[in-house]
């Protein structure tokens, strides 16, 4: 290991009970969380840091093997936080405040030789900020993830498949049809077909603002998929300026059956079901 | 090569492809179907493809194609359990089978068969 | 069983398509593909195998793993010494309902994945790759 590194590693290995305690005084008063939390954090840090060093790692390259154990504590450390809430300029503000601590042993260790603090103390600072990055970019992809998961779910959520009658399902489709729901749609849609044994679905469209070639093509799709399975599908909710436009279109509707409403669907699926309906009075 | 077995029950005959097929295999049942519907004089044929969880466009080929014989001999064909991500693959593939009976699961192919046989000695 | 992250596999017998597919479907699960795009993505491998085999008279599967960002994906390549495709367009196109094209399913392999790519020309063989990005 150079003496640059060695430097750096004895700068982290001395006191480390006082380096914790001028890391955690440098942090801004709203960054020190209660009690033992980030002094924790900054413990496993350090000791990451010091692991990395002593496996040869160089500081300006974050991602060889040597500094895994350090990524991986930053991971843990950035996923906790950004679960928490926390703001992205939080964390790394947590780690650029080991500078502070990092300079001033430094700067004891290398009192008379001015070159040699001047290198180490830049190995230090890239160090550190080389961390600092990398905590962001772990901080902004865990955020992404969980908008990613919000927003699958809120898709499911608009798309929910409801057994009307036995054998009889039914989806309400809200809002513009594109491929990205219709996906959704067809693999909900089918496993349900699958799993309740239904013979019939019924997409009601009353939720869809416009129908044009692109929409008819992703509905047509979701039918060919449903027949093909051995299934059948009627399509209702069609307002009458949508039907006007899928004349208008010349869109072939390839003899589905469709319905104004859904309660004609309804009554069309249980009549090919074999069920009759008759009032008691 | 493996050839898949054909059942007989009474009019029907039944084939449940449980193997990832290669392409001679696939063709062999094509013809060992049109044999055994001559043979036998059955009047259905029920594949059962819900182990099948890739049909890619060879297999479709050869799904209509034994559709197109056995309606030529004349029986009838009913392809039962295809996969939910197998129907959304094909059709993505733009295969949609025409001409090919198919049904949620065997039960209800047998009630189709059934269906589609009166149908048919009625025309008679 | 472990799966390594980038190889190759030839495609010479009507069995290779076999093992292509359980291949890709191995390292589909691997990357932890959703049930859906495992199938799309071993039916376009079975489809680009098949004419490599059929009409590329013979060749190879290379498979590598792409990372980009944040994402990954799983990038497969067809290649073949054969005779190349005359007229590329023509094999290219095909609207989505019709079935009509060359006979090759590049259309529809095409729908099935994220990114194609293909190089071919006659007498210079062909190399068709795709992408699917999970």
């Amino acid at each position: 290991m150079n003496d640059t590194n060695q430097a750096l590693l004895d700068a982290l290995g001395a006191e480390e009970s006082q380096l914790v305690e001028s890391w955690h005084a440098a942090l801004p008063l709203s960054a020190q969380t209660t009690g033992q939390s980030s002094r924790g954090e900054a413990r496993q840090l350090l000791a990451g840091l010091r692991d990395g060093l002593r496996a040869g790692g160089a500081p300006e390259a974050l991602d060889t093997p040597a500094w895994a154990p350090l990524r991986q504590s930053l991971e843990a450390l950035s996923a906790a936080r950004a679960a928490k809430g926390e703001k992205a300029g939080d964390t790394s503000l947590f780690v650029l405040a080991l500078k502070k601590p990092m300079f001033d042993a430094l700067q004891q260790r290398f009192a008379k030789d001015p070159a040699g603090l001047g290198a180490a103390l830049w190995s230090a600072t890239s160090l550190v900020d080389k961390v600092a990055q990398h905590t962001v970019t772990t901080f902004q992809s865990t955020r992404e993830d969980i908008i990613r998961r919000q927003q699958q779910d809120l898709l499911e959520l608009s798309t929910p498949v409801v057994k009307l009658w036995e054998g009889v399902l039914a989806v309400p489709m809200i809002g513009v049809l594109d491929s990205s729901r219709t996906q959704l749609v067809m693999e909900s849609l089918l496993q349900s077909i699958v799993s309740s044994g239904s013979a019939l679905a019924i997409i009601d469209i009353t939720g869809v603002p416009t129908v044009d070639t692109l929409v008819a093509q992703h509905l047509l799709k979701t039918v060919t998929a449903i027949r093909l399975m051995g299934a059948d599908c009627i399509i209702s909710g069609i307002r009458p300026q949508i039907a006007q436009t899928i004349v208008h279109l010349g869109i072939d509707l390839q003899g589905i059956t469709t319905k104004a409403t859904l309660a004609d669907a309804l009554l069309v699926a249980l009549q090919r079901s074999g069920w009759r309906v008759s009032r008691t009075d | 090569m493996e050839r898949i077995p054909i059942l007989r029950m009474g009019q029907t005959l039944l084939v449940t492809i449980q193997i990832d097929m290669q392409d001679q295999t696939a063709m062999a049942l094509q013809e060992d179907l049109a044999a055994k519907i001559a043979e036998t004089g059955a009047n259905g044929v029920m594949i059962d493809i819900s182990a099948l969880e890739i049909v890619d466009s060879f297999v479709g080929r050869m799904l209509s194609s034994i559709s197109g014989i056995a309606r030529i001999l004349s029986a009838v064909t009913v392809v039962v359990g295809m996969q939910p991500a197998v129907a959304i693959t094909l059709v993505e593939l733009g295969l949609s089978l025409p001409g090919v009976r198919t049904a949620l699961n065997v039960e209800r192919g047998m009630q189709l068969l059934d269906t589609v046989r009166r149908e048919k000695f009625l025309d008679r | 069983m472990t799966v390594e992250l980038s190889g190759s596999a030839a495609l010479a017998t009507e069995q290779d398509i076999v093992l292509a597919r359980q291949h890709v479907r191995q390292l589909c699960q691997s990357l932890k593909f959703s049930l859906v795009d495992q199938t799309k993505m071993v039916t376009a491998a079975s489809e680009l195998a098949r004419n490599t085999l059929i009409h590329g008279g013979g060749g190879q599967m290379r498979w590598n793993v792409r990372e980009e960002g944040a994402r990954r994906g799983l990038a497969l390549h067809f290649e073949d010494k054969g005779p190349g495709i005359a007229d590329l367009r023509l094999a290219l196109s095909d609207g989505w309902s019709s079935g009509s094209g060359m006979g090759l399913g590049l259309p529809g392999s095409k729908r099935l994945v994220n990114e194609f790519d293909i190089e071919t020309a006659p007498g210079q063989g062909t190399r068709v790759s795709i992408i699917k990005w999970k």
